[in-house]
């Protein structure tokens, strides 16, 4: 099996009933960054959750495989599956405030995790942290690490979970909008610290954004959702010199930029909404839901 | 001209360095603003957070009150008026705000929520004023009956506009309303904005942090850092040649939808 992430027609769905992800399937290989695009609602966020095992009560997964490392995740026992997760992957969250708890200093919220679910010392862990922190460029790391998380910038703020992400080597590290609360100089400052980190450690990423100025400058690959469906799965150069599915290319001039002021921000129209539609309902109609 | 603002200057107390008896020491957040706003036009407001750009506006609306300089709108000094003296006034500016779901009162029909300033002003005649303003953004009349949350993101943002627009302002401030908003729906009230502002011989005021969009919308852009207009002139010599290096950078920042453009 190639790839460090291999989902197949993974299916989820509201325990009421409605369909959230509609057999999706995707790969991510070592080394490699996917992105994963569409508009709110698209569930694209609920790909990564999915993967993490952090989906919301409310949802459950009805289908599919998810392979991690050469495991599929969901044959496994609850409790190993928690286990293999932890060891494998991490998450860089969207909101570095609520992300982290504004009542504990930076130092223990990065080695909890290394203590706790790997089993390092608390010396081994701290050493990695003050490292790691050095890796992301934070200045004066021992002084961060005692530090409360209202006390830094959101900038800083969101290294510091780069580096929390990229404390246990993980093979697998999903970024959900890591970028979307910042500025747009900050942001760019921290899309390239996630691009060096990740090729430095030869991390499979899979990145979640609405913004396909993002994505052009990140990813490898993506994958075009729209209603929990993936409508194109592209490579990056590919994707955005010839854009095969209508929704793509509506998406794409619906994107703001301020070099093509006219052909940008064209809205997405009915027609094409309604031919998207209509491929998500054929799509229900063949796998019976 | 609808604004001429001098030398504005306008700040806050900080309250965490507040002494236990005495004033806080103040925070200045605007630093000298000067601009003139023609009628008609469209001006941008760009900046990063923290910028003053939100508080510019609110003391241009005089939501806030400067601590110096003048703003005169349509050219009465408004600058330390009070609220007895800007009773008559407030109706010609207007405000549209970031996020719909927390500006639209969500125990009020849509109908209300347009009818509610047009009563306050004292206009008769609102059922028709409020169809009025529906049609005006697009929205059909039946919506009136509906509530805040049965409406989609773009919807809601429609409903703002529409509850500026119903009072017949000859301002408008924007403050990031489409920043919530998918692309697609981002560029459908942008459209509407243009629209509208063409019909109605508005002026506008589009406070952004998006340079994009600033770009497809506004005639004049004012570049805010920390308080000071680093730049500020016509949109397309603007873009065309970014004097100030703070713009040089917020543009060199923006991740264009182009795998080719340079990033370095």
């Amino acid at each position: 099996m190639s790839g460090y992430l291999i989902i197949r027609n993974l299916t989820v769905r509201l325990r009421s009933g409605p369909v959230i992800l509609r057999s999706v399937s995707l790969n991510v290989a070592a080394g490699q960054v996917h992105g994963l695009v569409g508009e709110s609602g698209a569930g694209k966020s609920m790909i990564g959750k999915a993967v993490l095992g952090t989906l919301p009560r409310a949802l459950q997964i009805t289908g599919g495989e998810i392979w991690l490392d050469g495991v599929d995740l969901l044959s496994l026992s609850a409790a190993e599956r928690r286990r293999r997760i932890g060891a494998t992957a991490a998450l860089i969250p969207q909101d570095p405030l609520t992300a982290l708890n504004p009542s504990k200093r930076i130092g223990p919220q990065i080695t909890r995790r290394l203590i706790d679910i790997l089993g390092w010392t608390k010396q081994a862990a701290e050493a990695r942290a003050l490292e790691l922190l050095d890796e992301v460029q934070i200045p004066n790391a021992a002084r961060v690490m005692r530090s409360y998380p209202h006390e830094l910038s959101g900038g800083m703020r969101q290294r510091i979970l780069i580096a929390s992400a990229f404390a246990a080597e993980p093979k697998l590290i999903i970024a959900d909008e890591p970028t979307t609360a910042l500025d747009v100089t900050v942001q760019k400052q921290i899309l390239r610290l996630i691009a060096q980190m990740q090729a430095r450690h030869g991390t499979a990423l899979l990145f979640v954004t609405h913004d396909l100025g993002v994505v052009s400058k990140v990813c490898d690959t993506l994958s075009v959702l729209y209603a929990g469906k993936v409508v194109e799965e592209a490579r990056m150069q590919r994707f955005f010199m010839r854009p095969i599915h209508s929704y793509s290319r509506a998406l794409l001039s619906a994107t703001p930029s301020y070099e093509d002021p006219l052909g940008s921000l064209t809205p997405v129209s009915d027609t094409v909404i309604e031919e998207v539609e209509a491929e998500v309902r054929w799509h229900d109609a063949r796998a019976g839901t | 001209m609808m604004y001429q603002v001098r030398d504005l200057r306008l700040s806050f107390p900080d309250l965490t360095r507040k002494p236990l008896l005495g004033a806080a020491p103040r925070t200045p957040v605007l630093k000298g603003i000067s601009f003139d706003l023609p009628k008609g036009a469209v001006l941008g407001i760009v900046g990063g957070s923290g910028s003053g750009k939100s508080t510019l506006g609110r003391a241009m609306l005089r939501l806030l009150e400067p601590d110096s300089g003048t703003i005169a709108f349509d050219g009465t000094d408004i600058t330390h008026q009070t609220e007895d003296q800007l009773r008559g006034m407030r109706q010609r500016f207007q405000m549209i705000f970031q996020d719909p779901m927390s500006s639209l009162n969500p125990r009020r029909r849509v109908g209300g929520i347009i009818a509610g300033p047009l009563k306050l002003y004292g206009f008769d005649g609102l059922t028709a004023r409020v169809n009025e303003a529906l049609d005006m953004v697009g929205l059909p009349r039946s919506f009136a009956r509906r509530f805040p949350h049965e409406l989609s993101g773009g919807q809601r943002q429609r409903v703002g506009i529409a509850r500026a627009i119903a009072l017949r302002p000859d301002f408008i401030l924007a403050d990031e309303i489409v920043s919530g908003l998918d692309v697609s729906s981002q560029a459908q009230v942008l459209n509407l904005l243009g629209k509208l502002v063409g019909e109605l011989g508005l002026t506008l005021g589009f406070i952004s942090h998006d340079l994009s969009v600033i770009r497809r919308l506004c005639d004049r852009v004012l570049v805010l850092h920390h308080g000071e207009v680093v730049e500020q002139g016509d949109t397309d010599a603007l873009f065309a040649a970014p004097q100030a290096a703070y713009t040089r950078e917020l543009l060199a920042s923006i991740p264009l939808p182009d795998p080719d453009q340079p990033w370095d």
